[in-house]
């Protein structure tokens, strides 16, 4: 059942997550907030991720194209741009866009090392902010724990010296989780980056309460499966309880089935179009799902 | 890479699938109308070879196959996909070599037709393919013909034709003959690549590749 339409706006903003108010859509402005634990900065629930999507090339069409991707995230009240040396060409897309854009100041530049060296992790983060014309990142990740041994000291070092504000680690689809749980226990990150959606639901059991009990923000990649998700999803209508948390399209579905997991601060959900951008972003206003219907929403679309 | 058993071909396809296809619209608008000049120079050498094939010069047909092999390496895959694929610096490298290759066989002596007519029949099929059946790909997928594969500028129809090509000619002496089985390396390796490339994109010309490079195979092993 969707929750009671009892908070203020700024409660709602504050406290997020499962506990949210069912203010209409057109009166809730403002995208769902969660706080960092290690500083209390709050976040919008929603970010934009940039693997595949960003990784335009020379393409000129596409990388606009990109420009107002970006332009729609920060007029939706995004703030988290999350990306890789990995990920080809999409930290200069995105540095592209941010100069377009004028640098806007809500950005949250979320970025990661990946590299087997530890002694060329400097230089990569180096070349990557060069790429998005940013004086600092914000959060510096070790990409799929990459030589993490040598990354993380370098990266604690950088945020003592005032050159990044926030430390972390990343998995996808479920790999490592076990390191991933013994990092969390032994190093003083501020996040953890791991693969998390309807059917991907293993982190629940472990990572998510340990980030809760450690006090790690979460921030949540492949919420649709690189899109298969939503592509199996597409076959089916909306279910009738979709209505009742304000979802127009199952992507929405997916959206606030991740970003109301109480341990959640963010999900990163790529795409390349204004539309689905918009359609995206959507899923942090409105009504949101208490508990017993997430688990009817993971129990229903496991079914499919 | 840890896990590695874990990963899946998808989880190495850093680009979406129309921006691929579009690399080709780029490539075909910068050299336009070079492609008409390609594959009708191509053809005319074809028709030589078929009518006259000892005159067919097939050493100057080695310089100007090189030729292409380092422009896909220049102009398509380090300018236009290494960009969005770090792998495919390494594929340009392999091609520059294959170029290479092409020229050292023009200074192992004089080449010649093949003496087998299964092989010179397959051999011309896969030219005549590489030449004007490639191309026709993207606007039988629905994709914009601009986008069109074109022998000597993308990578799939000049491996193919490549195959081709080697399956029409022989060398004379034992060095030539070493050369050209050398050459085979290339075009059969990117035939798998791109092959594994366009599956997982969810492509069926993937299918393509992979059957020019085992019906060359089987037509080199045919005596």
């Amino acid at each position: 059942m969707p929750t009671e339409p009892t908070l203020s706006a700024t409660r709602r903003v504050l406290l997020g997550g499962a506990l949210v108010s069912l203010l209409p859509p057109a009166l809730a402005a403002t995208p769902m907030m969660r706080r960092i634990p290690s500083s209390g900065e709050a976040l919008p629930v929603l970010g934009l991720g940039s693997w595949i999507t960003f990784n335009v090339g020379n393409d000129s069409a596409a990388r606009e194209a990109c420009v107002e991707v970006v332009r729609a995230f920060f007029a939706a009240g995004g703030r988290l741009i999350d990306s890789s040396p990995m990920y080809g060409s999409s930290q200069p897309t995105i540095g592209h866009a941010l100069a377009q854009l004028g640098r806007p100041a809500a950005l949250f530049s979320a970025e990661k090392v990946w590299v087997g060296d530890g002694a060329r992790g400097a230089a990569q983060i180096e070349a990557s902010r060069a790429y998005w014309g940013v004086s600092r990142f914000d959060l510096m990740q070790v990409h799929n724990l990459l030589a993490w041994q040598q990354h993380l000291p370098q990266l604690f070092e950088m945020k003592a010296a005032g050159r990044l504000r926030y430390v972390g680690i990343t998995t996808s689809e479920g790999r490592r989780h076990a390191e991933i749980e013994q990092l969390m226990r032994t190093q003083p990150i501020d996040f953890v980056q791991i693969s998390y959606n309807l059917l991907d639901r293993e982190v629940e059991q472990r990572i998510l309460p340990l980030a809760q009990e450690r006090g790690i923000a979460v921030i949540v990649n492949r919420p649709f499966r690189e899109g298969a998700l939503l592509q199996q999803l597409s076959r089916f209508p909306l279910p009738g309880w979709a209505a009742d948390v304000d979802c127009q399209v199952w992507a929405q579905v997916a959206l606030k089935f991740v970003i109301t997991h109480p341990a959640v601060t963010c999900a990163i959900p790529a795409t390349s179009q204004v539309v689905h951008l918009r359609q995206n972003m959507a899923a942090a206003l409105g009504r949101m799902p208490d508990a017993a219907l997430r688990q009817r929403m993971a129990r229903e679309v496991a079914a499919l | 890479m840890s896990e590695w058993w874990s990963y899946r071909p998808a989880d190495f396809l850093m680009f979406a699938p129309r921006i691929y296809w579009r690399l080709f619209e780029s490539l075909n608008a910068a050299v336009w109308p070079a492609q008409l000049l390609l594959v009708s120079a191509a053809l005319a050498w074809l028709l030589w070879f078929v009518r006259r094939r000892a005159e067919a010069a097939p050493r100057a047909s080695a310089v100007a196959l090189a030729l292409c092999w380092l422009f896909v390496a220049w102009a398509f895959l380090l300018q236009r996909y290494a960009p969005i694929n770090w792998a495919a610096d390494s594929f340009a490298l392999a091609f520059a070599l294959q170029g290479l290759g092409l020229l050292a066989l023009v200074g192992c002596g004089p080449l010649q037709a093949s003496a087998h007519s299964w092989r010179r029949a397959v051999g011309l099929g896969l030219l005549l393919w590489a030449l004007l059946g490639h191309p026709l790909l993207a606007g039988l997928a629905g994709r914009p013909w601009p986008g069109a594969e074109v022998f000597g500028l993308a990578p799939d129809p000049t491996a193919i034709g490549t195959l081709g090509w080697l399956l029409l000619l022989q060398g004379r002496r034992a060095s030539a003959r070493m050369v050209l089985r050398g050459l085979w390396l290339v075009p059969l390796a990117w035939c798998a690549i791109t092959a594994a490339t366009l599956a997982t994109m969810g492509e069926w010309q993937a299918l393509l590749p992979l059957a020019a490079a085992l019906l060359a195979l089987m037509a080199a092993r045919r005596r």
